[in-house]
């Protein structure tokens, strides 16, 4: 046979049988993987919301907000992911907020690529858990190397000034923007259970 | 090539042919994921599982294939397997795929697949190239797994997450760093030659 027509042949015959076995192995996957991103999200959620128990997802203006009801199908807050750059990459943070838009119920780190030992240290729970009832307005503010006084303080990790500080700026841009968008959702729906 | 007695085939790959200390392919994922002993051992198992695959249908299939688009052929079979492993694991254990990141598809481009297609299974029969890779494969797993064990208890103070050395331990954050992965592996390294010469001398 033609050497041409042999290699086309081979090819062709093994590039079919790896595109076939790929359709069902993605069958086969894809529905799982979704299902395992949606958990992740929710299980997220339920973290930094953690009297929510049911979850609904807003999409306005580019922002995806989850709002959140308890058991009585009351309002205990909205979930949303806030991203930025860190020192040395994105920073992706699952923020959970009151439903009066002024304290945040806490925070989880998603994603983020900071330094082992130092940076990465956002992701702990010491750092994270002061996060837990911070006040935004005006502004979450961090100090360094001592205990925090004001309600919108928190103390920076030694070593990862830098770390911090973006976690803080991101929670602030974000938290702004999500003030506006969740008034213009609900423009009488604020403190309704208060 | 056929005298050599199978079980020297496959156990070649632990010590004499070791890919990872004594060929030195594979490289890049050895030293990136093996910051803790999981990471380095679900690695390892997702590249045996290509390697094996790839050698069978490479070693099946050797004498059809034209020798001027061998290695177009050799990387689509290798691409297949590896999609189907990272698809594998993004369905079925999530965490593993999210800390492993880019790694998993990368084993695309590992020599070490490659290589061992080159080297072996497109001019050995089926029984042999199977035992050829799935050798490589352990011995190049047991690589990541003596490392990930060295950086992650040193690193960390920990052995697959559980805490082995008490509180007074304060973690080498260099371990966990790359700079801790080179050191290491040079180390290995070099442990292998001395033992490898000292057994010489005693023979």
């Amino acid at each position: 046979m033609n050497i041409s027509a042999h290699m086309i042949i081979v090819l062709t015959v093994v590039s079919l049988f790896s595109g076939l076995s790929l359709v069902y192995m993605n069958e086969y996957a894809e529905p799982l993987i979704k299902i395992n991103q949606e958990k992740a999200m929710k299980e997220a959620i339920f973290k930094v919301l953690p009297d929510a128990k049911d979850v609904e997802k807003i999409e306005q203006d580019g922002r995806v907000i989850f709002k959140t009801v308890n058991e009585a199908g009351e309002l205990v807050g909205y979930a949303f992911v806030a991203e930025g750059s860190g020192y040395q990459g994105i920073i992706k943070i699952m923020v959970g907020i009151n439903p009066e838009l002024e304290k945040l119920t806490g925070i989880d780190i998603l994603e983020s690529v900071e330094t082992p030992g130092l940076g990465a240290k956002i992701t702990q729970d010491d750092f994270k858990s002061q996060f837990k009832g911070i006040s935004v307005s005006p502004g979450i503010e961090y100090i360094k190397a001592k205990k925090p006084e004001k309600p919108n303080e928190i103390q920076a990790v030694t070593g990862a000034t830098v770390s911090s500080r973006s976690v803080v700026n991101i929670l602030n841009t974000t938290v702004k923007e999500i003030k506006e968008i969740v008034k213009k959702i609900e423009p009488s729906g604020e403190g309704e259970n208060e | 090539m056929s005298s050599v007695r199978l079980y020297t085939e496959f156990f070649k790959g632990f010590w004499k042919d070791n890919p990872a200390f004594r060929q030195l392919l594979g490289m890049c994922p050895l030293l990136a994921v093996t910051t803790s002993v999981l990471n380095g051992i679900s690695m390892g198992i997702a590249m045996t599982f290509v390697l094996v695959c790839t050698s069978i249908v490479v070693s099946l299939i050797r004498k059809i294939v034209p020798n001027q688009v061998r290695i177009a052929t050799f990387t689509i079979i290798i691409a297949t397997f590896v999609t189907i492993a990272d698809l594998f694991l993004k369905a079925r254990f999530p965490p593993i795929s999210k800390a492993l990141g880019p790694y998993i598809p990368l084993i695309v481009v590992n020599c070490i697949i490659l290589g061992r297609q080159e080297a072996f299974a497109k001019k050995n029969p089926l029984g042999r190239s199977f035992l050829d890779a799935l050798g490589m494969g352990f011995g190049f797993t047991l690589a990541l797994l003596l490392l990930g064990a060295i950086r992650e208890s040193l690193g960390s103070g920990s052995i697959l997450d559980i805490q082995i050395l008490g509180t007074w331990f304060e973690p080498w954050v260099i371990m966990i760093l790359p700079a801790g992965a080179f050191i290491t592996l040079g180390f290995l390294i070099a442990l292998m030659n001395l033992i490898d010469e000292r057994l010489k001398k005693a023979a």
